[in-house]
């Protein structure tokens, strides 16, 4: 990724998020003259990913659903798969009930992520309640792969607003242009998530024994079951992976156990912040924007 | 209000509620090794699940579509040779865009 751009204080692939992509805060040099990283990641992850509203403004209005209540869900659950998941069950004429079911069982992955990043962010009380409408994916991964606290509440930020006004702005646009627009795959729009979602693993990936056979028994399993559970289920399943993981013996472990605020940067594997966007990548533009 | 409001508003309500519950679980539930470790293993599995599921799945059916094959293949090797995120996606788009383009799948 960017490492050997962005990070060329410290050997490549030494410092970053290895532990669970966050935990570990190692000293990063000051950078030169541009905006602070995590708020460049968070922005360019929120253009690039954001923009893939359209793919779902589009699903939703030809699944089915209203303009206003493809965008209701943009602006009140904001949380990608589960959309998708709600419109593909209407689209396929399966019922309402399953169909809420399945996507909020899908955004209970965001409880989980939501324990973590309390741990980092730190929301007051009342911040709490804008806070929690970010916990997603992809704040999650930009937010623990910071260095420290300060840019990791100054990421987390970043991403949320970026990707909210994008995602909603695109969400709009894809529903009124439903119709018109060719679709949204003659632009690889439906590989953008899957590609983003690599992306952000990859350093983990990279990172430790651990998190690859993690990562392999989530594949399996959630592809084991897609044919046998509701949409979306077989995903939720693949935690269960993490948990193998979290109970393996310590030895089998990679060295770095979590510990926030002082685990080493010399064993550190890369981190997820090599995977975001820096500021000599191409520019924001959208992969596939359909201009 | 229509059957599918509420099912609109019903998934928003519900997603919101699993997130907000995610940033106010007391802090002492991370202090035990497991559970934190399991905690910063689950984007992991999840969001290789997620990729793997997006790419080869089509709600409960399999679908090996050649182009999106082909554009995450692309962004893997766009990985392996460390290229920055946004060329990673830019390049999985472009791969899938262009092959849908010379009418392959």
């Amino acid at each position: 990724m960017s490492a050997q751009q962005t990070e060329s204080a410290t050997p490549p692939g030494r410092e970053g998020a290895g532990s669970a992509g966050g935990g570990r805060f190692a000293a990063r040099p000051p950078g030169p003259n541009r905006p602070p990283r995590p708020v460049r990641d968070g922005i360019g992850l929120g253009l690039a990913v954001g923009v893939s509203g359209v793919a779902f403004g589009a699903a939703a209005v030809s699944s089915g659903l209203t303009v206003w209540q493809a965008c209701a869900l943009s602006v009140l659950a904001f949380t990608g798969a589960s959309q998708f998941a709600l419109a593909s069950v209407i689209a396929s004429g399966g019922s309402l009930l399953a169909g809420t079911a399945g996507a909020i069982l899908l955004g209970s992955r965001n409880t989980l992520y939501g324990l973590r990043l309390a741990e980092v962010v730190r929301p007051r009380r009342l911040l709490r309640l804008p806070a929690a409408l970010g916990v997603i994916d992809e704040t999650t991964a930009i937010t623990l792969a910071q260095p420290d606290p300060a840019s990791a509440r100054k990421a987390f930020g970043a991403t949320f607003c970026c990707l909210y006004v994008t995602w909603n702005l695109a969400t709009l646009g894809g529903a009124l242009g439903a119709g018109r627009i060719a679709s949204p795959q003659a632009f690889g729009l439906d590989v953008v998530g899957p590609a983003a979602f690599l992306a952000l693993i990859w350093p983990r990936l990279k990172s430790g024994r651990t998190e690859r056979l993690v990562a392999l028994a989530g594949v399996a399993l959630a592809l084991a079951m897609t044919s046998v559970l509701p949409v979306g289920v077989p995903v939720i399943l693949a935690a269960t992976a993490a948990l193998g993981g979290a109970l393996a013996p310590p030895a089998a472990q990679h060295s770095a156990l979590p510990n926030a605020g002082e685990a080493s940067a010399t064993t550190a594997p890369p981190g997820l912040d090599s995977a975001a966007p820096d500021s000599t990548s191409p520019d924001n533009t959208s992969p596939g924007d359909p201009a | 209000m229509t059957a599918a409001w509420i099912a609109v508003l019903a998934t928003a309500a519900g997603c919101y509620a699993l997130k907000l519950a995610g940033l106010t679980v007391p802090q002492r539930i991370l202090a035990d090794q497991r559970v934190r470790r399991f905690a910063e293993l689950v984007p992991v599995a999840l969001l290789a699940a997620l990729s793997a599921a997006q790419t080869v799945t089509n709600g409960q059916a399999f679908d090996f579509d050649p182009a999106r094959l082909a554009g995450l293949g692309a962004a893997v090797v766009a990985l392996v040779l460390r290229a920055p995120f946004l060329v990673v996606i830019i390049v999985a788009a472009a791969t899938a865009a262009g092959l849908r383009a010379a009418g392959i799948s």
